[in-house]
């Protein structure tokens, strides 16, 4: 078991190292200027490349920016926040988004799940149908409407939640984009959910277990359940990153200074941040990875088809 | 075989009459089941596949898709109770909560056609076998898992002890279907109903797995039902044969009569399909056409319209089960007094004969 650990470990580590390299590449040869050069002259310009190293060779560059990494160091913004290290700057926009997206995965999944499994033990019936509506609906329309409509309705209207995020009121400033941004990953969980366990209900082996004699809430839990919820962890993996890796338009919306608000700045602004793309870039690749790879390890606790085979495997 | 004076009905299934909802109308599935099954007897069931064979079991086990209406009839089970009198009780009318506690398992158990789908891929063998002890027997963990242990052997799991911590996946189909049979077997039922037990496996699996039922049958006193529709299985192992078609019992008698002197159309057609290989056709028979559509209700003898021999009659009535010998029933107009006299075609009057030979050789 702790092979197989090591194993995913390794493999995590070199595809982020390989998507950091690629990554890098690409950034380089993309077209346009990593500085503001409207505002400034050529002059300034090939003064600015070579205190940056630009003119170095790729592979120079490659290494010494990766020689950066390992020491926490992303460098300086090419043309957003201007001489601040990206560390500091990223350091707040990851907690901010971290915040506000774990609110949005913890409401979401679990009222998800929730309605989920009310809908599937209420097969045909109101609930069911609910779940199928709310479903379709939190699917569909995307955040920033929901957003829009909540930012209205309680904070204009009715205005008891802040009209704009103000992080000295963190949790309920939160309350808006967080159910907001919990909308879809709560619809795409219930639904799931629901035809997972109706799945599992129709299964044989849940004959089987109805012909001993189970049923009820036993019968859920030790049968229905853990079958069902082993495929909704895959789907909520991606889920979790998305949310994370925070919401480009909500977090423009809301004035929320987020990773998602940052990633729109660097590639939208008077030049294309070399740095804060590539930061930004490494860092959605790690949380997808990671949680990947966590994914991975969940997988071996729930289902014993892949513990047992990676206990084999060494 | 059952000699014995007056054999006790355990089971004793009356008018059973079932219907589906479905998209496009109500399919009549069951209509006007009668089957009996005494203590200690074996007794199969026949027929294609949706000719209501498993729906009728799966009624007396409370595991009918929700789908499913039960417009009349009854399912009585007979057993002697804690207090050690007996009671008779119509499963189709208990609460479902009292049929899983009380008959589900403890009193009546169940193995499934597929063993790759039949245990939960998430726990191991030995759990899912001591859950019905513990659900049931109330026994602690230690008792239960020696339980366990005996049963695993008693099904001819080698290395009890290591399997019981196995997962289905690690097992082959033949041991889960055992597995699945030690399941069955957990709270020590008094009926087991084995649908289609050995179909998902392969031949030499198959003959194991039969015997294997029978010797258990024989040690804990087991009423024994067979879903099938392979004959060879019926051979081999009933004491009494019903003969199912479109949702309706027939032709029912001991399984000499059934196979020696059958009398409905229908079984001298499954008996006809039955591969031979003492016959100079090198063509395996097959009964032409294929099981009506329950979407309609049919009019007059359900199998009229693929029957060589159907009489006028047949067209407009449905034939009553006329009775043979004290155990032998079927449902055929041609039975009937006025009917003209037709016998069964003479191939398989000449193949049945020599089964007959063939086997009194045995005896």
């Amino acid at each position: 078991m702790l092979k197989y650990v090591l194993k995913r470990i390794g493999m995590a580590v070199l595809t982020l190292l390989i998507i950091t390299f690629l990554l890098f590449l690409l950034v380089r040869i993309m077209p346009g200027n990593p500085f503001p050069s409207e505002r400034m002259s050529a002059e300034q310009i090939a003064n600015k490349r070579a205190e940056m190293g630009l003119d170095d060779a790729i592979p120079v560059q490659f290494f010494r920016y990766l020689g950066g990494i390992l020491r926490g160091d992303f460098g300086k913004g090419t043309s957003l926040y201007y001489g601040a290290p990206i560390s500091t700057v990223l350091s707040t926009a990851i907690s901010n988004s971290f915040r506000i997206g774990g609110l949005a995965i913890l409401l979401g999944s679990a009222v998800g799940l929730l309605l989920g499994i009310v809908a599937a033990l209420n097969r045909g019936k109101f609930w069911d149908g609910f779940c199928t509506v709310f479903s379709i609906l939190g699917v569909c329309v995307p955040s920033y409407v929901f957003l829009i409509f909540l930012q209205y309705t309680f904070a204009f209207r009715i205005p008891y939640f802040p009209y704009f995020f103000d992080p000295n009121r963190f949790l309920f400033s939160a309350v808006i984009p967080s159910v907001s941004l919990s909308l879809f990953t709560m619809s795409t969980i219930a639904r799931f959910t629901r035809n997972e366990m109706v799945e599992v209900f129709d299964s044989d082996y849940v004959r089987l277990a109805e012909a001993k004699g189970m049923y009820g809430s036993s019968l859920v839990r030790k049968h229905v359940l853990r079958n069902a919820l082993i495929p909704i962890v895959t789907v909520l993996a991606p889920l979790v990153v998305d949310l994370l890796t925070g919401a480009l338009v909500v977090e423009k919306i809301y004035g929320i200074n987020g990773i998602g608000k940052l990633m729109v700045d660097a590639i939208t602004g008077e030049g294309i941040d070399y740095n804060y793309v590539l930061a930004l870039g490494i860092l959605y690749s790690a949380l997808y990875i990671g949680i990947m790879l966590i994914v991975d390890l969940l997988y071996g606790v729930l289902d014993p088809r892949i513990r047992v085979a990676a206990r084999e495997e060494g | 075989m059952s000699n014995t004076a007056a054999p006790e009905k355990i089971l004793d299934i009356r008018g059973l009459d079932i219907s589906f909802r479905t998209n496009a109308g109500t399919v009549h599935a069951i209509r006007g089941v009668n089957l009996d099954l005494c203590r200690g007897e074996t007794v199969a069931i026949v027929g294609e596949s949706g000719s209501g064979k498993s729906v009728t079991m799966k009624a007396a086990m409370g595991l009918l898709d929700s789908n499913a209406t039960v417009n009349a009839g009854e399912i009585l089970y007979t057993y002697t109770d804690e207090a050690g009198t007996k009671q008779t009780v119509d499963l189709l009318k208990l609460p479902k909560k009292t049929l899983r506690q009380q008959f589900n398992g403890q009193r009546i158990a169940m193995v499934f056609q597929d063993p790759m789908t039949s245990l939960d891929p998430t726990m191991t063998i030995g759990k899912q076998i001591m859950e019905g002890m513990f659900l049931h027997k109330h026994m602690d963990k230690q008792a239960a898992k020696a339980r366990a242990l005996e049963l695993l052997e008693l099904v001819g799991i080698p290395d009890a002890e290591k399997r019981f911590r196995n997962y289905p996946h690690q097992l082959s189909g033949g041991m889960r279907q055992r597995v699945v049979i030690a399941v069955a077997l957990s709270a020590d039922p008094d009926v087991l109903i084995c649908d289609e037990p050995t179909t998902a496996l392969d031949v030499t699996i198959q003959a194991k797995i039969l015997e294997l039922i029978m010797k258990i049958q024989k040690e804990m006193k087991l009423s024994v039902i067979y879903i099938t529709h392979d004959l060879g299985v019926v051979a081999k192992v009933a004491d009494y044969v019903n003969v199912m078609y479109a949702g309706k019992i027939v032709e029912v008698g001991n399984v000499n009569e059934i196979f020696y002197e059958p009398l409905h159309p229908y079984t001298w057609g499954l008996l006809s399909a039955m591969p031979d290989l003492d016959t100079d056709d090198d063509r395996l028979y097959s009964i032409p056409g294929s099981p009506p559509n329950l979407l309609h209700e049919p009019k007059g003898d359900a199998f009229a319209a693929r029957n060589q021999f159907a009489l006028v009659i047949d067209e407009k009535a449905e034939p009553p089960l006329f009775q043979v010998t004290p155990t032998h029933f079927a449902a055929t107009w041609l039975l009937h007094p006025d009917a003209p006299k037709i016998e069964m075609p003479p191939e398989l009057k000449a193949r049945l004969e020599r089964a007959k030979k063939e086997a009194d050789k045995y005896l």
